[in-house]
């Protein structure tokens, strides 16, 4: 859930109000912050940092920032690739299909195991 | 009220949308796009990375390809429309070049197949940019308005950030709405509530399909994130016994064995027999699974969680509005449909047509719903200045038959989410389950359309909770009549396909719910 907006970072772009796909954000008045108005509407989809060019907005994921070893602020963005960091963001992207037959047959390899396991048992009783 | 004037109008802002507008704006039409949020963020193709049914140009391939899912389809697909599907998206992919990031496929070339969401749709938008369609983000269509002919001549909806209503007058429309996961919390589906499902009605055009709508994804029980990473996952209950749970390969298996588990207790997952090259590039596909976990303060491939189904409804189920013919219109004249908002079954079947066949039909249904809208509204190009009185459709939500009253709008939804997304009763459907969520869903229904009302911004939502209601008893309903057993569909006391029922389960109607099979309904018309 959308939980700040940092004063001494945001520049009352009022990007993230536009983006937000569901409206949490309500627009930044004469220099203020942005209000997030409606948080019960957020789904966490982090976008609306994506959008960010300041990383001005946090989504928390139950835990509030202080909390973490590691700050993530700013972590949307760069691992998107959408700091201008890297020039090739998605050149690992292809992988995703093979990535994805891997598991599932990694999957259904274990449950093949387990049933026969479960006949053997069977069997010794 | 400010009127805006277009030939095609675009509802939704998701990748259908954005190939709708594209297509009909190459036709030299005047588009005009509008989301209920953001084109770029909303909807459930933007936070994903849909992987697209992608087949070479080769007949042998094609051929392959479209013999291999219509095995799968359970009888309800059509291979006509399966090679239209491939091709348009074989084509249309290579043109957003200019707006995305391609990059290598591991083997030298160019890897098109695939494409990560955010820098999908900002493509999109861009390119459509480019060929002159106005995107209006934060306008959600409330309800379309009908000519006097009563075809379809324009929509009404909400200006949320400037707090004002507005409408549009236009030549077509296209409802490019996704399907409805009824606020399961499935990612991205927040706005898809099934508003095009109940304009669509309410104009009188048709659903299909709307039984198929049995499809959960597995996810943190916090956060629905995409699911790449748990495809290995081990399973553990409350104990910490390893659950014996069959691979995604069998996917009734495996959401069966889940659901079991999950009647139990709670069910634990880890990653540690995940592929050994997952996490080297997880944060790249996918960075908002690893944000995910990071953010609360777990390893993702260390930690054990605690996991969730998530209910997909028709956004990988199937079901959606009825299209009768090859560019995708609705039976109402001006109205076209495309995307998740469209039935699926012309390529899917009685499957859910995971992991790339449902991309490919947003993509191309879009493009020909473009091209089909640009044609209808050229006919009407010369009267659409014209100040013909436009009758608003929209009842339930807008216009309550009776004195308004509060609802408890949570409510009203949790019935919608518990009668067409509980375990139990999706996986094992059969007449009393059925018959006795029906009672439940009319009577949430009534209320609804007698009393809801919404003020200002707060029509948004009265709209949604309606439309939300409104889909779940289309899709009880549709399961009702198939009486039988079929793909995604399951009747325990009809576990049996039958031969009847191959053939399509049509529905309408709003007060009255009227589903038919569309085989019968034909030979009753003959004799
Ligand atoms: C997690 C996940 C992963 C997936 N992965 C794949 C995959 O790998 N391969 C594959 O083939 N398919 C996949 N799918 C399915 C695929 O993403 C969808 O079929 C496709 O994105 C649907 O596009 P769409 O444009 O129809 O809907 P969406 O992208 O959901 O867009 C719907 C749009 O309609 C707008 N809207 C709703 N109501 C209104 C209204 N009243 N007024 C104005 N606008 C409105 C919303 O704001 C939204 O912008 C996946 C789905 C999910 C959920």
């Amino acid at each position: 859930m959308i939980t700040e907006i940092l004063p001494d970072r945001c520049n009352s772009c009022n990007a993230c109000v536009v983006v937000c796909p569901d409206h949490v954000l309500d627009m930044a008045k004469d220099g203020q912050l942005p209000v997030i108005a409606r948080p019960d509407q957020c789904q966490t989809c982090f976008l609306c940092e994506l959008y960010c060019s300041e990383d001005a907005i946090y989504v928390a994921v139950d835990v509030p920032r202080s909390e973490l070893k590691n700050d993530p602020l700013g972590n949307i963005r760069r691992d998107y690739g959408w700091d201008g960091h890297e020039e090739d963001p998605l050149k690992n992207f292809w992988q995703l299909g093979g990535l994805l037959r891997e598991g599932v047959m990694i999957s259904s390899a274990r449950h093949a195991l387990q049933q026969s396991d479960d006949k053997e048992s069977e069997k010794k009783i | 009220m400010n009127e805006i004037i277009a030939d095609v109008l675009v509802v939704g802002g998701g990748m259908a949308a954005g190939w709708a507008a594209i297509s009909a704006a190459k036709t030299g039409a005047r588009v005009v796009l509008a989301d209920k949020g953001f084109m770029g963020t909303s909807g459930v193709t933007a936070p994903a990375g849909p992987n697209h049914w992608w087949v070479p140009p080769e007949a042998e391939l094609r051929k392959a390809a479209v013999e291999r899912r219509l095995e799968s389809a359970f009888g309800l697909a059509d291979p006509v429309w399966m090679e239209r599907i491939i091709d348009i998206t074989w084509q249309s992919i290579p043109e957003i070049a200019p707006w995305y990031p391609f990059s290598g496929d591991g083997k030298g070339g160019t890897f098109r197949a695939g494409l990560r969401g955010p820098e999908y749709l900002r493509a999109l938008r861009q390119y459509a940019t480019k060929l002159g369609v106005t995107i209006l983000d934060q306008h959600p269509v409330l309800e379309l308005l009908a000519r006097q002919d009563g075809s379809i001549g324009g929509v009404a909806g909400y200006d949320r950030l400037n707090d004002r209503p507005w409408n549009a007058r236009t030549g077509a429309v296209i409802l490019a709405t996704g399907g409805c996961a009824f606020r399961s919390g499935l990612l991205g589906s927040h706005n898809n509530t099934g508003d095009g499902y109940l304009m669509g009605v309410e104009a009188g055009a048709e659903l299909s399909g709307m039984e198929f709508c049995i499809s959960y994804s597995i996810s943190p029980l916090w956060l629905s994130t995409r699911t790449l990473p748990y495809t290995g996952a081990r399973y553990f209950n409350a104990e910490g016994q390893l659950l014996s749970i069959p691979g995604w390969d069998k996917p009734r298996d495996y959401l069966c064995k889940l659901a079991d588990a999950f009647r139990a207790g709670p069910v634990y997952a880890d990653l540690h027999e995940a592929p050994a090259g997952l996490p080297a590039v997880v944060r790249e596909i996918q960075p908002a699974t690893v944000a995910a976990f990071e953010r609360r303060g777990l390893d993702m491939f260390q930690d054990r969680f605690e996991v969730k189904l998530f209910g997909e409804g028709t956004i990988r189920g199937i079901g959606g509005l009825r299209i009768v013919n090859d560019v995708c219109a609705t039976s109402v004249p001006g109205l076209f449909a495309a995307g998740d908002a469209a039935t699926r079954e012309h390529i899917a079947g009685a499957t859910s047509g995971g992991g790339a066949q449902n991309a490919a039909w947003a993509l191309s249904s879009g493009v020909l719903s473009g091209t089909g809208a640009a044609h209808e509204a050229k006919k009407r190009r010369k009267t659409l200045d014209r100040s013909e009185k436009l009758k608003p459709l929209g009842g339930a939500g807008l216009r309550p038959s009776g004195a308004v009253k509060a609802v408890d709008r949570k409510a009203a939804i949790q019935t919608a989410q518990k009668e067409t997304l509980d375990l139990d009763k999706a996986l094992w459907r059969n007449e009393t389950g059925l018959k006795s969520s029906a009672s439940l869903l009319d009577k949430a229904w009534s209320e609804i359309r007698t009393s809801l009302h919404g003020e200002k911004l707060e029509t948004v939502s009265a709209r949604e909770t309606a439309a939300m209601v409104a889909t779940a008893r289309w899709c009880n309903a549709s399961a009702l009549v198939r009486k039988e057993s079929r793909g995604m569909h399951v009747r325990e006391d009809y576990p049996q396909q039958n031969p009847d029922y191959q053939s399509r389960i049509i529905t309408g109607g709003l007060d009255r719910i009227t589903p038919y099979l569309e085989k019968l309904r034909t030979t009753e018309a003959v004799s």
